[in-house]
């Protein structure tokens, strides 16, 4: 699904990605963790195809495909989904509105037609149901007024109708409390499928007591320094990261 | 992986290219240019008018002649040699007594262009349609229809011959000759605009429409409307202007007056899209206008406007409040690109008791810009109870343009309430970072971005219109593929 090869990115001249290597099959949940300011964050946008980052070394595939030249966009009409971290406002654009413009423009881009009215109502439907979202929500403006919890569920219900192949949920868990955790996890959850594959970014192993992950990989200093299965997560919660930074010899 | 920064995002806005600006090649009848009695007075002879319209012409023409151009808005231009523009023009062979049939095929293929068909328009849409083109009135649809209830709507030459008693009783009593510089020109050498009235208790039963065009170079286009709605009618009136590109300069000084009878409503809604001169500032069309209605006891006037043209524009359509209970609206959505400069706002003049006005004004500026909101509310000693809500909202893209806001507030009566709220914000690359990871590329999310800034207004908009003015804002910040 993705695999990254000896990745290295800077922004305004600072290397922040300092050769990173990850295979993510179908199917898989990968869990990246780590502290902060180790290139979490950065990570997760270079593979969405932020701007600002730029790639000096290495190269990303997706399915096969080199998209290290493509925009954003196009990344994102290929099968690459980001719940971010802040999702940003748009006041006077509704949940809806902004929705059928990014599954309309996404078929456009692959050769569809526009979903027609009826099947976008259903697939709403459908999908609100599955995350308990409230219908009168989707008429609001975009994360206009959004409490921390519902910016985070109307990630996943985008996620839930783009029908992504590679969904990276960067830290998802933050600003949430224990019901909307709860929530925003059995959301990912019913959307797996061995077809698609998650990457968590995330400070802390709470959120994969919810969505749990195949592999956890450590990324410190813009390295992955260990990489293991969900044992690990739990070893880091009850040690914290410094004995990894003493074992890589930092 | 590129980098898209703002400088990229103003060089992308600054690519889009006026649509409309072709020239038609009509046989026109033109005068010599330059201003003078002689040619106040042919101008209304050529119109046939009567002894008292060419007297009132003149009378505003020596007020005019004394007056000086106002500088205080903040926009920046050479002003106009008014000795050096031609006061009339006109595409011949306009017979007054024409039938549709008898447009020029010439003019016919133009409206084909601007994307109005009148036949069309007027079967499909229900829209009654006068055509002002440079200076006179070609078209006017479905005036059998409206007959019928009583309703006249005709180009004001006609209306001067037909019904001189309503056009002279009403004329100049809202925007007196002497009002302003360009209201005493345009009130000496106005060639030609829209005139309606709608009798007492009758709502217009379909949207009447005004299109404007400037065709032939170096003329100015000086229409009057006049709208006059009596006691307990209902009437929405449309307006759209195009222009041709040009690299001088055009003159556009328009008048419009509105009159709202006791329980009458009138809604006033623009589209205005001169020519705004090309990416590097030069040509486009200078768009001074004063339009302002007045509203008798517990009526209603609504000013709805999408401005998206002209190099410098200089337009407050106000709303003289002097009945009790009665009701201003404005509603604006100016968008300015390039060089444009746009001083745009409006006057909301409370005399009656419990008068109530709204002002949303939503200012959008791209590329080296410049966008001035300026708005004055007037509450007078006599005009208890008196309400204002007020809010100025800007948003800026790139970091060579300007947003500006200056309200006046004016308030003689203790128990006015005026509320005003301003926001500027700016069209992030956070936010088109997200609509591009949601596979929306950057045009689209800007497009996106400003219609939900501007919805409200929009909202306010004919349905026909909205969609029209919704394509012509993508339009007018088009270009923004990274």
């Amino acid at each position: 699904m993705l695999s990254i090869k000896n990745l290295h990115a800077s922004v305004e001249d600072k290397e922040i990605l300092r050769g990173i290597d990850l295979e993510v099959k179908p199917g898989e949940v990968h869990a990246i963790m780590g502290p902060n300011g180790s290139g979490k964050s950065t990570l997760s946008s270079v593979i969405a195809g932020k701007e600002e980052y730029e790639v000096t070394e290495g190269e990303i595939f997706l399915q096969g495909e080199d998209i290290g030249e493509l925009e954003a966009d196009e990344r994102a009409h290929k099968g690459i989904f980001m719940s971010f971290q802040y999702p940003v406002e748009i006041p006077g654009v509704t949940v809806t509105n902004f929705l059928k413009t990014a599954i309309n423009e996404t078929r456009k881009a692959r050769g569809q037609e526009e979903m027609p009215a009826k099947d976008m109502l259903k697939m709403i439907r459908e999908k609100s149901e599955l995350l308990e979202i409230d219908r009168k929500f989707l008429s609001r403006s975009l994360n206009e007024g959004f409490s921390g919890g519902e910016k985070k569920r109307n990630e996943i219900f985008q996620m839930a109708m783009l029908e992504p192949k590679l969904a990276i949920l960067d830290e998802t868990d933050s600003g949430l409390d224990i019901d909307a955790l709860r929530i925003v996890a059995n959301g990912v959850n019913k959307l797996r499928s061995k077809d698609n594959a998650v990457v968590v970014i995330t400070h802390y192993q709470r959120l994969l007591e919810y969505i749990v992950p195949d592999f956890v990989h450590v990324l410190y200093n813009g390295k992955i320094v260990k990489s293991g299965t969900k044992e690990l997560a739990l070893e880091l919660e009850e040690k914290g990261y410094d004995w990894i930074k003493e074992e890589v010899g930092v | 992986m590129s980098k898209y920064t703002e400088e990229d995002l103003e060089k992308d806005l600054a690519t889009k290219e006026y649509e409309y600006g072709f020239y038609t090649d009509i046989e026109s009848e033109t005068f010599p240019i330059g201003l003078n009695e002689d040619i106040v007075r042919a101008i209304s002879k050529k119109k046939e008018e009567p002894e008292w319209m060419t007297e009132w012409r003149l009378e505003a023409f020596k007020v005019w002649k004394e007056m000086e151009e106002p500088d205080w808005a903040n926009v920046h231009y050479e002003k106009p040699d008014f000795q050096s523009i031609a006061y009339y023009s006109a595409p011949v062979a306009v017979d007054p007594n024409k039938t549709l049939d008898d447009v020029d095929p010439e003019l016919l293929a133009m409206y084909k262009k601007l994307g109005i068909s009148v036949d069309e328009q007027k079967k499909m849409n229900n829209i009654a349609m006068d055509i002002v083109v440079d200076s006179v009135s070609v078209a006017t649809t479905f005036k059998k229809t409206l007959a019928e209830k009583g309703i006249i709507f005709m180009s004001i030459s006609e209306a001067i011959k037909e019904h001189p008693e309503l056009v002279k009783k009403h004329l100049g009593t809202v925007v007196p000759q002497k009002d302003n510089f360009y209201a005493a020109l345009n009130s000496a050498v106005f060639s030609d605009g829209s005139f309606c009235y709608i009798p007492k208790g009758v709502r217009c039963p379909m949207e009447l429409s005004t299109y404007f065009r400037i065709n032939q170079a170096g003329t100015g286009q000086f229409e009057r409307t006049l709208v006059i709605a009596d006691e307990g009618s209902y009437v929405s009136y449309l307006e759209g202007c195009t222009a041709p590109s040009r690299d001088e300069n055009q003159l556009h000084a328009a008048v419009v007056e509105l009159i709202a009878l006791d329980d009458a409503e009138i809604k006033y809604s623009t589209v205005q899209n001169w020519y705004p001169g090309n990416a590097e500032g030069k040509g486009g069309v200078f768009n001074f206008v004063t339009k302002r209605g007045l509203c008798e006891k517990n009526a209603k006037i609504s000013w709805t406007q999408v401005e998206t043209g002209s190099a410098v524009t200089w337009k407050y359509p106000s709303c003289i409040l002097k009945g009790d209970n009665s009701v201003g609206e404005f509603y604006s959505i100016a968008v300015t690109n390039n060089f444009q400069q746009a001083d745009t706002g409006t006057k909301m003049i409370h005399l009656g008791k419990n008068t109530k006005s709204t002002i949303i004004s939503k200012g959008i500026s791209a590329g080296q810009s410049q966008n001035s909101y300026r708005g004055l509310v007037q509450i007078n000693s006599r005009a208890e109870n008196a309400r204002n809500f007020s809010q100025c909202d800007s948003l800026l893209m790139g970091n060579k343009c300007g947003a500006h806001t200056f309200p006046y507030i004016e308030a003689k009566n203790k128990t006015a309430q005026i509320e005003h709220e301003a926001t500027t914000s700016k069209i992030g690359e956070d936010q088109i970072f997200y609509c591009n990871q949601r596979g929306i590329d950057t045009e689209k999310a800007i497009a996106l971005i400003v219609n939900g800034f501007s919805k409200e207004v929009l909202n306010k908009l004919p349905m026909e219109f909205a969609v029209e003015a919704q394509k012509l804002l993508e339009i007018s910040l088009e270009g923004s593929v990274g």
